[in-house]
Formats: structure tokens, sequence, C-alpha cells
């Protein structure tokens, strides 16, 4: 199942840039279009791709399944974290306390035509934050069970 | 006693409570698998407690408010929001809070069960997150307030439960069961998203009370309301939408088909919400009704002729799970049907709606409990064939006395909750339509027959040679089948306290559009 030397070369170098765009996707999620279920996908294709390029075993002995399942797990008890913060901050359940604040991505929204500040929107970012890091776990496990049954037809 | 933080959040709670404990269940499964039942248990012991405290506090106070996100929880129509109220929000009325104490009381029961009988099995980390998220979708369809909101728990729920029908492979048969649930569930999710839109595109609204408030039954919203009764009803498992229900009912391991009822349960909850507080006296109540009430009646006899020749247990069960639904929907569908007239509404229509309404929680118990027998019973002898059973009753007497219970209730023999519930629809259902009332009475006694013929074939005879070595099933099993059984019986011997304390004000709820309306957006303002 293993490609063409052409082929994985230009994976490697599509690679880390796939990521990088993924990662962007991820964190201006309030800035642009987008979000942390687009970044995480975008992020996914590019675990896809060394797939495709390489056999399933070599990937396998990469990347261990347990750790994606755990970083789906995690993103989303990060994700409930956040809405979380609202209760412990005796606002309702998901309400927006970093807003304003000061902290984390707190800055206020500047008014007027703008590039865009990273630093405002409170909980919104950290939120796209964990979905990006939940459904990059998520897609890349299925992708990579989907792959473990391709090695079998090989020989 | 309670910390007033709980009660206050306790909608939240009830669901954060099993979403965080889904997703730390695989890491305390990593490191002993005592401490995920831990987890698992606690967890579903504490969401229960919060629901029951949830419930309890909408009957005591009338019904609860919680806006996610906002400034204080019981803000629903912001000062700047224009009187439109745009956040998500969960509204708990008493048809929403009956829900969730049926909800409680089977996940706890099941969470017992299922601790003890799917111990031996491999892949329990994922089961018991999916467990908990089906769990929160349930919980979330009957709190939710916002109809897209309902929309997406009913995803969680659907997604869940698809993976939990496939959880014993089972040769791949229960893929199948599986595959062919979670296909027609994506059909019907497309089609309640398609209603949706039409709200949203009409109503520019998504929270149910603003929607009902501005309902004006155009003919797109009667496309809306086909497509979420269709859906719905597919959903609940009504005739002729029923070939799911078999399937996915036989294929699950049995806690989950004690928790499968439950989500029916919740997708019959939907319809009725949909038809009650949304759209209420704007439809055509009589025409609506009778649609119901036909669903209803080829639900109850199509049911229980198909559950008379079943040779597999469990696949018997889902047949009578389909023509139990078909009361529900008989009862509250003649409530429907007289709704815009007020004489013959306090005559018979509020007793329909409460015997329907009445029949939902006792389904959900005594079918659960049902179900859950014929789990005992595969976690002994491992099959589920009829013919391949016999004199039971010596070795595993608990489980015979529950199946007892749980068979005469299904019936409709006194002293057991489903007499309680069948006898007010069939006095009610009498007055508006004596043939309906026969026919409800008929599928009892065919109901009753084919339960005497599946009692006689598991438990009576001599003692086969091939389960001369079965034994009771374990302790804890028999804990979450006994609290059913009880919940069962208490029914059954105080009915009209039940009734109304739980049931006619939810009825009353369901059927009064102004009230849920004013609980949000506020009186007439």
């Amino acid at each position: 199942m293993r490609m063409s030397k052409i082929v994985r070369t230009g994976a490697c170098i599509l690679y880390p840039l796939i990521i990088i765009f993924g990662l962007y996707v991820v964190v201006h999620g309030h800035l642009t279009p987008g979000g942390g279920f687009q970044g995480g996908a975008v992020i996914a294709t590019a675990a896809a791709l060394v797939l495709v390029a390489f056999s399933h075993e070599e990937i396998a002995g990469m990347v261990r399944k347990a750790f994606l399942s755990a970083q789906e797990s995690l993103g989303l008890l990060l994700f409930i974290g956040a809405g979380i913060l609202g209760l412990l901050a005796g606002a309702p359940f998901f309400a927006n306390i970093l807003a304003n604040s000061g902290l984390l991505f707190g800055l206020p929204v500047p008014p007027g035509p703008n590039p865009g500040d990273l630093n405002t929107a409170g909980v919104i970012p950290v939120m796209n934050i964990a979905v990006g890091v939940e459904v990059w776990g998520g897609l890349a496990i299925i992708l990579v069970y989907l792959f473990s049954a391709t090695g079998g037809e090989r020989t | 006693m309670i910390p007033a933080f709980v009660v206050e959040n306790s909608p939240a709670l009830m669901i954060i409570v099993p979403f965080v404990a889904a997703f730390i269940a695989p890491f305390a499964g990593r490191a002993k698998p005592a401490v995920r039942a831990l987890v698992v248990g606690g967890a579903m012991a504490i969401t229960s407690a919060i629901t029951l405290l949830l419930a309890s506090d909408v009957y005591a106070h009338g019904t609860r408010l919680y806006v996610f996100g906002a400034q204080a929880a019981t803000l629903a129509v912001p000062q700047d929001s224009g009187g439109i109220p745009v956040r998500i929000m969960f509204t708990v009325d008493p048809m929403s809070a009956l829900m969730l104490v049926i909800t409680a009381i089977a996940a706890f029961a099941v969470v017992i069960y299922s601790l003890t009988s799917e111990r031996h099995h491999s892949g329990l980390g994922s089961y018991y997150t999916l467990f908990l998220l089906m769990v929160t979708g349930i919980l979330g369809m009957v709190a939710t307030g916002d109809i897209f909101n309902f929309f997406v728990f009913l995803e969680i729920l659907s997604i869940a439960s698809a993976g939990l029908i496939a959880f014993r492979i089972d040769g791949g048969v229960a893929v199948e069961a599986a595959i062919k649930y979670f296909v027609l569930s994506t059909i019907g999710a497309l089609a309640i998203l398609v209603a949706i839109g039409i709200y949203y595109g009409e109503y520019n609204a998504l929270n149910m009370a603003l929607i009902a408030q501005r309902m004006q039954f155009t003919l797109l919203d009667q496309l809306a309301l086909v497509l979420i009764i269709a859906a719905l009803a597919m959903k609940c498992g009504a005739v002729p939408m029923h070939f799911w229900t078999p399937d996915a009912y036989s294929m699950a391991p049995s806690s989950i088909t004690a928790l499968l009822v439950v989500a029916s349960q919740a997708s019959l909850y939907g319809l009725f919400r949909t038809v009650f507080s949304l759209y209420n006296i704007t439809l055509n109540a009589a025409c609506v009704g009778w649609l119901i009430i036909i669903l209803g009646v080829l639900s109850m006899v199509v049911g229980v002729t198909m559950a008379i020749p079943q040779k597999n247990v469990k696949r018997l069960m889902a047949y009578h799970a389909v023509s139990q639904t078909g009361y529900m929907l008989l009862g509250v569908g003649v409530g429907l049907a007289v709704l815009d007239n007020q004489p013959l509404l306090e005559a018979f229509g509020y007793m329909a709606m409460e015997g329907g309404i009445f029949h939902i929680i006792n389904h959900a118990m005594y079918k659960g409990l049902l179900f859950l027998t014929a789990g005992a019973i595969f976690f002994r002898i491992g099959t589920y064939d009829l013919n391949k059973m016999g004199g039971l009753g010596h070795s595993m007497k608990w489980t015979m006395v529950f199946f007892i219970i749980g068979a005469l209730a299904i019936a409709g023999i006194p002293p057991f909750n489903g007499f309680a519930s069948k006898l007010m629809i069939y006095e009610s259902v009498f007055v508006f339509n004596p043939v309906l009332s026969v026919i409800a009475m008929v599928v009892s006694i065919l109901t009753l027959a084919s339960f005497v013929k599946v009692f006689h074939s598991i438990f009576m005879g001599p003692v086969l040679p091939e389960y001369k070595d079965v034994r009771e099933v374990p302790g804890p099993m028999l804990a979450g089948m006994g609290i059913l059984a009880l919940v069962v019986i208490v029914f059954g011997l105080f009915p009209s306290l039940v009734v109304e304390t739980l049931v006619a004000p939810a009825a009353h709820a369901l059927a009064d559009q102004g009230m849920y309306i004013a609980a949000v957006i506020g009186g007439g303002a």
C-alpha cells in the first residue's frame, strides 16, 4: 500500500503546512470563517494524507490509538470545563465570563474596521480550541481504524 | 440541607454530570474496572438525584427556566433583545418533569443492572461513554425549550444508541440492526431539521414558546407538522414506521433495550410537545387527533398480532412495546381530538390524556423490567429462543417473580400499574368512541394470552438437563430489576395519588399552551 517516492516526499512537505493551516483556522475561529470543527477536520486531512502515502504499518508504529482516543476525550472535557467556568463564577452554565475580563482572550473588541484582535471573545476561542483538539483526535482515530483494514490485503 | 447552588443550577447539572463522567469513564477504566464502575454508578446516582430534585421543585413551584450563557439563569428575554428569547434555554414544565422522573428512575435501575451484567464484555470504556451520552440525550430532549436544541439532543441520543445496539456484534447481525436504526434515525432527524428550517424561516425563532406565540398554521406549518409527526412517530416505533424496533430492541444488550424504551418515550414526548405546545388549537384538532388515534390503534393491533407468533423472547417483547405505545397515542390522541371543545375536554379529554401520559411512565417501568428479566435469562442460559427454554422457574425464582410482575402489569391486571392507566384509557375513550375502547381491551387480552405462553415456556415444566446448573443472577442485577418492580407495584397500589401529584399537572401543562408561552416570554407582554 506504500505509494511512490514522489508522493511520499510531497506528503512530507505538505504535512506541516496543512497542520499549520488547520491550527490557524481553529485559533482564529472567532474572527474568520471556520472554527474548531473545521480546523480539526483540516488537521485530520493531514493524517489522511500520510496514511495514504505511507502504509498502515509504518503509521501505526508512529502514533498510538490510545493517545488519539485520550486526545478526543480531553478535548471534550476541556469544552465542558469552559462551560463549567461560568458556573464557578456564579453565572449560569456556558456564561462567557472571560470576555472583557482582561484575562485570557479577555480584551474588549475594538470598534470600527480593524484587522481583528485575537485576544478577544472570552471562552469562545477556548471552546474552539477544545473542539479542534477533539475533532483532530476523533477523525484521526477513525482514519487509522479504517486504514487498519487495508493491511491484510497486501502480499 | 441541599445547597442553593445545586437547586438553582439543577437543569444544567443534570446534563453536566453524565457528560463529564462519560469522558472520564475511559480514563478511569484504564486505571481499574472497579474505578470505572464507581465513576459511572456514582455519576448516574448523582444525575438521578439532581433530576428528581429538579422535578420535585417544578411540581412544587411551577415551570423552571434555565437560560444558558445569560447573566442570570432565569433571564429569558434580555433587555436589548427586543422581547425575543435569543439564547438556548431549558423550559422544564410539569410534563418535562414527569419525563425526567421516568428517565431518572429507569436509568438508575439500568446502570446498577448493567455494571454486573456487562462485566465480562470487552470495550466497556466506550460502552459507558455511550450509555451516559444516551442518558444525557434523553434528559436534554425532554428538558429543552429550544427546538434546534431538541434536534441536537435527538442526534446525541441516536448516535449513542446506534453504537450501543451494535455493542454485541453477534456475527454482524447486531451491526445490521444498528445500521438500520441509524439510517432511519438520520432520515427522521433530517425531516425534523427541515421542519425546524421552516419555523425559522417563517417566524425568525427557534425558541418553542416564541414559535408557539407566533404560530399561524399556514400551509408551510402543516408541512412542518407532518414532517415532525412522521419522524417522531417513527422514532417512538408507531406502526407503520415500527420496523426498526424489533431488530434494534432484540439485538441491543438488554440493559440498553430498557433504556431504548425510555428513549422512545422521549420521542413520544417530543411529538406531544410539538402538537400541544407549538400548535395547540391553531391546528385542526379533530383531524390531527384522529390521525394520532389511528396511528395508536394500528400500533396496538399490529404490534400485538405480530408479537404472538415470535420465537425470540426479546423480539416478542419489542412487538409488545410497539403495541403499548399505541395506548399512549390513543389516550393523548383522544385528548387532542377534543382540545378545542372545553366541555368535552373537561368531561373525558383530560382523563384520556392523563391515562395516556400515565401509561408512558408505567410502560417505561414494566417494559424496562421485562427486558431486564429477558437479559437476566440470557445472562445465565445464553439464548433468547423460547423453544430452547424451560423449567427455569426452579432455579431463577426472583427473576420469575419479576417477570410475573412485569407480565401482569403489561396485560393490565390489578393491582399493577398497567391496570390503573389502561382503565383510565378505557373509560375515557369509551365516552369518545366505544369501538376504540373495545379494540384496546381486546389488545390487552391478546397481550395477556401472549405473556401466559411466554411465561409457561420459560419458567414452567421440569428442569431441563442442559440447565440443571443454572443459578440465580447476581444481586446487583436483581436490585436493578427490584427498583423497577417496586415502582410498578407502588404505582399500581396508589394510582390516584400518582395521578393527582404527577400525571394530572403534566396533562394540564401539556394542554395549556398559554401557560407554556407565559413562562418564557411573560404574560401578555
